[in-house]
């Protein structure tokens, strides 16, 4: 395999110290991984860590006074993976087969030794690193630990070097299942210690104040038989089938077939109960290094990557010393979304955040709200009642804007209507310090105009939510025509503590998110309208595996809501966006949308018949697909030409988090290249070959 | 109404394995608080009939109390260790003989009516603390002559004594030391001091993680001929060395005192009960004599004399101190009631820690030596002072006598 591939790879040493157990056990060896870094550079292995675990097991197979083996992490971190910095590069089929091979190659002889193998998991274990533990003989595990669990199902690949034959062999299928499929495709929730010991992949806990102490007076005393450590034998019949059965309902739920990643992974956990080891770790190396070259993995990483880093890292963003404190905001609106900001700002900047509505009874409902939430994360534990009772104390609500005057940030969620939001920014000028925040939650509306008119424009800028703002981590933040750098310093600022992920965007009509869905969805609706059969013009989309479909993503949103952004998108690109009559009537009917769920699955409403007008002509799914995806790749060159973000990493980073498109799609400019797609549409690809797809062979 | 006095008892003891101070010490990137805090934990381990809410205070000692050893250790320790929020701590500093004081100081509460049980115990980090680390002495303690300056480096109030005491030859010293290490040796192949030892995992960042299961300090074979042979680094041609001496040490030690009534109610171990203490101040330095007034201030505060006293344990900090103090109370270099375990000569002597570590094998010996009524520990301590614990063996046979007589 080639070297250079993971030139840069920060190894993670195997270090070997010999021991005398306690209880006269005998000679133990201990080997330790530990990459030089503390755990902000968690352990991972890469070829040059796998050598040296590999040579650490040479060292202790030659030696021949030994009762056990155990190995341990650095503080905080066991390890966490396979380095996947080199993936990118993997050309062949042949290099992608290695690693997997030289995972188990390495990893297997920790239960192949002639004495029994511990793993003392301290910290973190995810994936690779998980994976060394499930070879051990025996495992303990800290309660201080957190996240543990296999993930690589998440990121389009699976866990082939070891897990997918190991885990559900040790637990069960089922508990297999929860872990390798539920967990990893649930946004890779991981388990903490504790819920990994009752789910049996660690035969012992200890706290963190002495965990290696206690595990290695553990281990002596399994070692001398004093305790027994019971190994059941799990249900191989009906209960394993029925558990394969759900994981592939909660893959199908998730993907509609649309990523292998996690089907190749349930394959090998059905078979892991008739199979040897060898057979099971040779099914999981070709499994791997197939998934290894498929385009899916390599958009799943590229996503993985923005999501990590970019997000944190926004860019175009003003340097942060720039930024002004914030210790008071105020709200204009009470409605639902504003309350929901509310909340949002007291827990995570725990200062006074004041709400002010025209409405008396609308204002005491936001608030009331606000503190209803509170009460519930109080009676859930997740705060406790002092903090409930200071949060309480933040949130207070006024029907005056007076209470604005010593405010910082003043962000407005009112009517979606341009003469209503500068009249609000007019008001709350008057009131407000000359360099307090004005931020417009605004969807669809120009925050430059918003601006016009003020003593001080420079201070407005777009700070645009998504629903449900407890679940959607982006914040487009919008940068006016005058918007300032400090002013912009202060929203950046101001979004990372409330721990969103911040995208610079120009002031152009929908920002991104919002006029990418409606272009989308309006290319939908088209042929609907034009003769195409509701029902696949709505499945035409399914190979992509989006979280839903663009008429059910309708319903979310509202057709009101989903009708004023086409007219406004019509008004500022008439060529691309039009306005459904059909939608108009749907609207005007009050429907909530086209479906309804009467047995819980999804059918057109029939009174649609009726309000419903739609032409003769006819396309396949194939043909509305191929309409809806060329729509998106011209809507984002005009998007990229325009300066309306700085990169196609941009507009992706803002398809994952403002839309939930997944991880496998790349966002959603990988797909469009790979398809060939952005290339018929304008002669060339967004982003470079092997940047998030396979590298030229 | 005069109060009622109430008898306190040592209920139960641990230490961590000693290492030596410095880059090659076992502990050199262990933390001085983890010491303290695997020593709490294995006393709760050893004593689960004590629900850790009943203990009233934690009191821990460290001379330099910055850094790992700083923050109010006896608290921060507590909490770290696990102990619940509501019982408290705090920390307590007499150089050498700190968890000696830490240990009187708490069991005078439980004496008082206070405290039902405590721990009580100390920690030297000597690698990341050496003695004097961050002092600033009072000019005036110069400009008045109020401590001589051979007083500051604790070697040399040991080649003071030689000066004071010609008769303790550095030949008598050397052998002294000798025994010591002897003594440790054979108490190390009985397992006499593994049952004290509370293993710590210790890191190194080159080699990985390991455990420290033993002492690292001890030199078992140590000759005469080797001793002659050393340096002496305090005065040229001197009598003091290195082999004579304790190092410089990391440990930490505990120890569960309780009301001896609240003990019997929990059916807790008794395995001393406190007689009497006493600490006495002496001339800087000659720190090490400051055993002698201690002991014999202690012994009139009991009622006893020196005959009455058949199990020692004292600290071995330089071997001239040890035979300054066994020379005035009469008893022989070699008399096997003193240290039978070896001392600190042999295993070391992290300051602060010591002191349990005496009170620990004190226990050992009287559950072995029926026939004992009363032992010591005692310990000299820099700047001048000295310290001595009087305690009445529980075990004692002739206990039956006595209240048939």
């Amino acid at each position: 395999m080639s070297e250079t591939v993971f030139a840069d790879e920060i190894v993670t040493n195997a270090l070997v110290r010999y021991l005398d157990l306690p209880l006269r056990a005998g000679r133990f060896a201990l080997i330790t991984l530990d990459n030089g870094h503390d755990h902000t550079k968690p352990n991972t292995f890469g070829p040059g860590g796998l050598a040296a675990l590999d040579a650490a097991l040479d060292a202790v197979a030659a030696a021949d006074d030994l009762v056990g083996v155990g190995i341990t992490g650095k503080p905080f971190i066991f390890a966490v993976g396979a380095d996947l910095t080199g993936v990118p590069l993997i050309r062949s089929r042949e290099d992608a087969y290695a690693i997997a091979k030289g995972g188990h190659d390495v990893f297997r002889r920790l239960g192949e030794l002639s004495v029994p193998t511990f793993a003392f998991v301290n910290g973190a274990a995810l994936g690779g690193g998980l994976e060394v533990a499930l070879h051990c003989t025996y495992r303990a595990v800290s309660s201080g630990a957190s996240m543990i669990g296999l993930p690589e199902c998440f990121l389009g690949m699976l866990p082939g070097w070891g897990g997918a034959y190991l885990l559900p062999n040790l637990i069960g299928a089922n508990d297999a299942v929860t872990v390798v499929i539920e967990n990893a495709l649930n946004q890779n929730r991981m388990l903490a210690g504790k819920a990994a010991h009752a789910l049996g992949i660690f035969d012992a806990i200890f706290e963190p104040a002495d965990f290696l102490e206690q595990s290695l007076a553990w281990a002596a005393s399994v070692l001398t038989s004093v305790t027994e450590v019971p190994r059941p034998e799990p249900d191989k019949g009906d209960g394993w089938d029925a558990a394969v059965a759900r994981g592939r309902a909660i893959v199908d739920g998730r993907l509609h077939g649309a990523a292998p990643a996690p089907y190749r992974a349930l394959e090998l956990i059905d078979a892991a109960r008739h199979r040897t080891r060898d057979e099971g770790f040779a099914a999981e190396d070709e499994a791997l290094a197939g998934l290894l070259m498929t385009d899916e993995l390599r958009a799943s990483l590229y996503s993985f990557d923005l999501v990590q880093k970019r997000a944190r890292r926004p860019v175009g963003a003003p340097p942060r010393e720039l930024a002004r404190p914030v210790s008071k905001v105020g709200i204009v609106g009470a409605g639902l979304m504003a309350s929901q900001l509310g909340l949002l700002f007291a827990r995570r900047l725990e200062v006074p955040v004041v709400l002010t509505d025209v409405d008396s009874a609308r204002l005491e409902k936001g608030v009331a709200y606000v503190h209803a939430e509170i009460d519930k994360l109080q009676s859930k534990g997740r705060i406790t009642p002092d903090k409930a009772s200071r949060l309480r104390g933040l949130v207070t609500g006024s029907p005056s804007k007076d209470v604005f005057a010593d405010a910082d940030f003043v962000i407005e969620a009112v009517f979606e209507e341009m003469k209503v939001k500068q009249q609000v920014f007019a008001e709350v000028e008057a009131v407000v310090a000359d360099t307090c925040v004005l931020a417009t939650n605004t969807s669809s509306l120009s925050v430059s105009e918003m601006a016009r008119g003020l003593r001080y424009p420079e201070r407005v800028v777009g700070f645009h939510f998504f629903n449900p703002v407890a679940v959607l981590p982006l914040l487009e933040v919008v940068r006016g025509e005058q918007t300032d750098d400090a002013t912009l310093a202060t929203a950046f600022a101001v979004g990372k503590a409330l721990k969103k992920s911040c995208v610079l965007v120009k002031d152009a009509p929908a920002f991104v998110v919002n006029r990418l869905l409606a272009r989308f969805l309006g290319e939908v609706s088209k042929a609907a309208d034009e003769g195409t059969p509701i029902e696949v013009a709505d499945s035409a989309l399914a190979p992509l595996g989006l979280p839903m479909t663009p008429f059910v993503l309708l319903q979310l949103v509202g057709p009101a809501v989903a009708l004023h952004s086409a007219e406004v998108m019509q008004e500022a690109f008439p060529d691309r966006f039009s306005v459904s009559e059909n939608l108009r009537r749907l609207v005007a009917a009050g429907k909530p949308g086209i479906y309804v769920w009467p047995e819980g699955k999804p059918v057109v409403d029939p009174d649609l018949a009726e309000l419903f007008h739609a032409g003769t002509t006819e396309l396949t799914a194939d043909e509305v697909r191929q309409r809806a995806l060329t729509a998106l790749a011209q809507e984002i060159q005009l998007m990229l030409d325009d300066g309306v973000v700085a990169e196609p990493q941009d507009i992706d980073l803002c398809m994952l988090l403002g839309a939930g498109w997944p991880f496998h799609l790349g966002g959603i400019t990988p797909y469009l290249d790979r398809t060939g797609i952005s290339v018929q549409v304008t002669g060339h690809r967004f982003l470079p070959r092997g940047v998030a797809d396979l590298p030229p062979a | 109404m005069p109060r009622t006095v109430r008898d306190v008892v040592f209920v139960d003891g641990v230490r961590t394995p000693i290492g030596k101070a410095g880059p090659a010490g076992m502990y050199a990137e262990t933390r001085a608080d983890d010491l303290v805090i695997k020593c709490i934990r294995e006393l709760l381990r050893r004593n689960p009939a004590l629900p850790p809410g009943r203990i009233d205070d934690v009191a821990i000692a460290a001379t330099t109390q910055i850094g790992d050893q700083g923050l109010t250790i006896g608290r921060t320790a507590s909490l770290l260790a696990g102990l619940p929020i509501s019982v408290p701590g705090y920390a307590i500093d007499r150089m050498c003989a700190g968890a000696m004081t830490a240990v009187t100081t708490t069991a005078s509460g439980i004496a008082f009516g206070a405290y039902d049980v405590v721990i009580a115990g100390g920690v030297e980090h000597m690698g990341r603390h050496p003695m004097a680390e961050g002092i600033d002495p009072n000019p005036r303690i110069i400009a008045e002559g109020l401590i001589d300056q051979s007083a500051v480096v604790m070697g040399q109030t040991a080649e003071n004594l030689h000066d004071r005491f010609p008769h303790l030859t550095k030949e008598r010293a050397d052998a002294f030391a000798v025994a010591s290490q002897e003594r440790l040796a054979k108490a190390y192949a009985d397992g006499a001091i593994q049952a004290d030892l509370v293993p710590v995992a210790i890191r190194s960042t080159k080699q990985g993680w390991s455990l420290a299961s033993a002492d690292q300090a001890p030199r078992p074979g140590t000759t005469m001929e080797a001793l002659a042979g050393l340096k002496t680094p305090f005065r040229p041609h001197g009598k003091v060395t290195a082999g004579n001496s304790a190092g410089l040490n990391d440990g930490a030690t505990a120890c569960i005192l309780a009301a001896e009534d609240v003990a019997t109610e929990l059916g807790l171990p008794i395995r001393m009960r406190l007689v009497a203490y006493a600490f006495a101040g002496v001339e800087p330095e000659m720190m090490g004599v400051g055993p002698i007034p201690a002991t014999e201030k202690a012994l009139a505060k009991a009622g006893l004399s020196i005959e009455d006293i058949d199990l020692f344990e004292i600290n071995e900090a330089f071997a001239v101190q040890v035979l300054a103090f066994l020379d005035h109370f009469g008893i022989a270099d070699d008399d096997p009631r003193v240290n039978p375990f070896g001392g600190a000569i042999a295993v070391g002597h992290p300051l602060a820690s010591s002191g349990v570590r005496l009170m620990t094998q004190l226990a050992r010996h009287l559950e072995a030596n029926p026939q004992v009524r009363y032992g010591m520990t005692t310990m000299c301590i820099g700047i001048g002072m000295g310290g001595t614990v009087i305690w009445e063996n529980p075990h004692w046979a002739g206990a039956e006598e006595v209240v048939q007589a």
